[in-house]
């Protein structure tokens, strides 16, 4: 209960200042995904249950907020925290690397498929175009976040890992 | 307590697998549904709305007190740049308005003479503020601070600065979505007002981000007689939009591959990079019986609300007649 009271109040956080601050802050038109660094991390630190779960609850929030077609970004954050969690027995807190790795990914093959089923539908064919001046920029801002973002996110989950430890002992 | 946990573990012994595939199956449904019928997300909206917009309104008030306190810093120097930039387009734009001016005159005595006042009934509108952007990086759409609570409904026109910004795709109690016409979904039918050709104007997120235009297409000009600067309004044949509000000035017109027909970028009138306060237009498009019948049935209550309206609408327009017509 507490793990999920605790992952509501980061996607708030997260979703608001998404929509708003880092809107203000863009380059280039460019914002970063904070929500997805979240979904991703809680993913391969979790695993495929947690992240997807996850993804589908926050990708139901932009849906209703701001998606093209409902259904359409619950669909592509669930699969996005599920794949992610399929990554859990390879994950060590200690190493960087694979968080990175993997965000990274997600928000490169995110994009690609809002793209296809979206912009490539409808004719708008210039793939090079939206590689360059979306998805790339994104990624980049995305991994800088992420650099800030990833150890305040692993600490949060080692204290709640903790916490729910000590509390099923007590049951015990 | 055992008998709890023993619950929870049967639960969680349920494959996530299964979980994921009926999800999925869920979405393209609701995806598709969504292609097809235009729905939104309902009571969640409401939800949604009470928990996030809040916030969202807070954030924004700090983000503003930041910027002008940032604003506050620029050297002197910058300033009086500035300050000679705009005299200079002060009086720009004075001769613009000047000429503006002439136009209006011209199109009133036009207007008599066509009795088409009552085609430009005097709209309600509500100012409303920006608070939130879209999420990803793909479409131009934001929220509002205002709501059903204000009367604002599904369908209605937001403005800026006189010109089209968009429109209200979806309504919560406090707040609502609006899709610009810079969003590479949309679409509006336009008219170039110095030929009265009609025109498919489309939101286009490659030619924004590059040029900061948007893109027009079909349309037949067989004469060379659209110009550039030319200015580009709603049309009559929309049956989303009000008619005559400007959308923006043509940029570029070049002949299609077809030989047929023409297509070009529009500047838009308004400034999407700096939008803060909008106006929504409180009156809906009238379709009259012949138009959508499925959106109709849907919209049975602002359909009334409509029809108070027309039926409003023509007192007001012959008095704005009579009162020309004193003049």
């Amino acid at each position: 209960m507490r793990r999920k009271i605790i992952l509501f109040i980061i996607i708030t956080i997260c979703f608001v200042l998404q929509t708003t601050l880092f809107k203000a802050l863009a380059f280039a038109n460019i914002s970063p995904n904070l929500l997805l660094i979240v979904i991703s991390s809680f993913g391969f630190m979790r695993g495929k249950r947690e992240g997807m779960f996850l993804g589908a609850c926050t990708g139901l929030l932009m849906d209703i907020s701001f998606g093209p077609y409902i259904g359409l970004y619950t669909l592509i954050y669930m699969y996005v925290g599920y794949i992610n969690g399929m990554f859990k027995k390879y994950f060590y807190p200690e190493d960087i690397k694979l968080p990175m790795l993997l965000i990274g990914g997600s928000d490169i093959v995110l994009n690609f498929i809002l793209y296809f089923l979206v912009f490539l539908f409808r004719g708008r064919s210039d793939v090079f175009y939206y590689f360059k001046s979306i998805i790339i920029p994104e990624f980049v801002y995305t991994m800088l976040i992420t650099v800030f973002m990833y150890y305040p996110l692993l600490k949060i989950n080692e204290w709640l890992e903790v916490d729910e430890k000590r509390r099923a002992k007590k049951f015990e | 307590m055992k008998k709890y946990r023993n619950r929870k573990n049967k639960y969680q012994h349920v494959p996530s697998r299964y979980t994921l595939f009926t999800i999925t199956v869920v979405c393209v449904i609701t995806i598709f549904a969504s292609l097809t019928f235009n729905i939104s997300g309902g009571p969640l909206h409401t939800v949604a709305g009470y928990v996030f917009v809040p916030m969202q309104k807070g954030i924004n008030t700090v983000g503003s007190f930041f910027t002008t306190k940032a604003k506050d810093l620029q050297t002197l120097r910058e300033v009086q740049k500035d300050n000679k930039k705009l005299k200079k387009k002060v009086d720009e734009l004075n001769t613009q308005i000047n000429t503006i001016k002439l136009e209006k005159y011209e199109l009133e005595n036009y207007r008599k003479l066509l009795d088409l006042d009552a085609k430009y009934p005097a709209y309600d509108k509500v100012a409303a503020s920006v608070v939130a952007k879209d999420s990803s990086n793909w479409f131009s759409s934001f929220t509002i601070n205002k709501g059903s609570n204000d009367g604002i409904k599904k369908g209605m026109n937001v403005i800026a600065d006189g010109g089209l910004v968009g429109i209200v795709t979806d309504v919560g109690r406090n707040y609502s979505t609006v899709r610009s016409i810079i969003n590479d979904l949309s679409n509006v039918s336009g008219m170039i007002t110095s030929t009265y050709d009609n025109i498919n104007v489309s939101g286009s997120l490659k030619d924004m981000n590059e040029k900061g235009v948007i893109t027009f297409s079909e349309l037949r000009d067989n004469k060379n007689q659209v110009k550039n600067g030319d200015s580009i309004v709603t049309s009559y044949v929309s049956d989303q939009y009000q008619q005559g509000i400007l959308i923006g000035y043509v940029e570029k017109v070049k002949k299609d591959s077809n030989n047929l027909t023409k297509s070009g970028t529009i500047t838009p009138a308004v400034d999407f990079e700096h939008l803060e306060n909008v106006l929504v237009i409180k009156n809906l498009k009238q379709t009259g019986d012949t138009g959508d019948a499925s959106q109709q049935d849907k919209d049975n209550k602002s359909h009334d609300v409509q029809n108070t309206q027309t039926t409003k609408n023509p007192s007001e327009n012959n008095k704005g007649q009579e009162q020309s017509q004193g003049q």
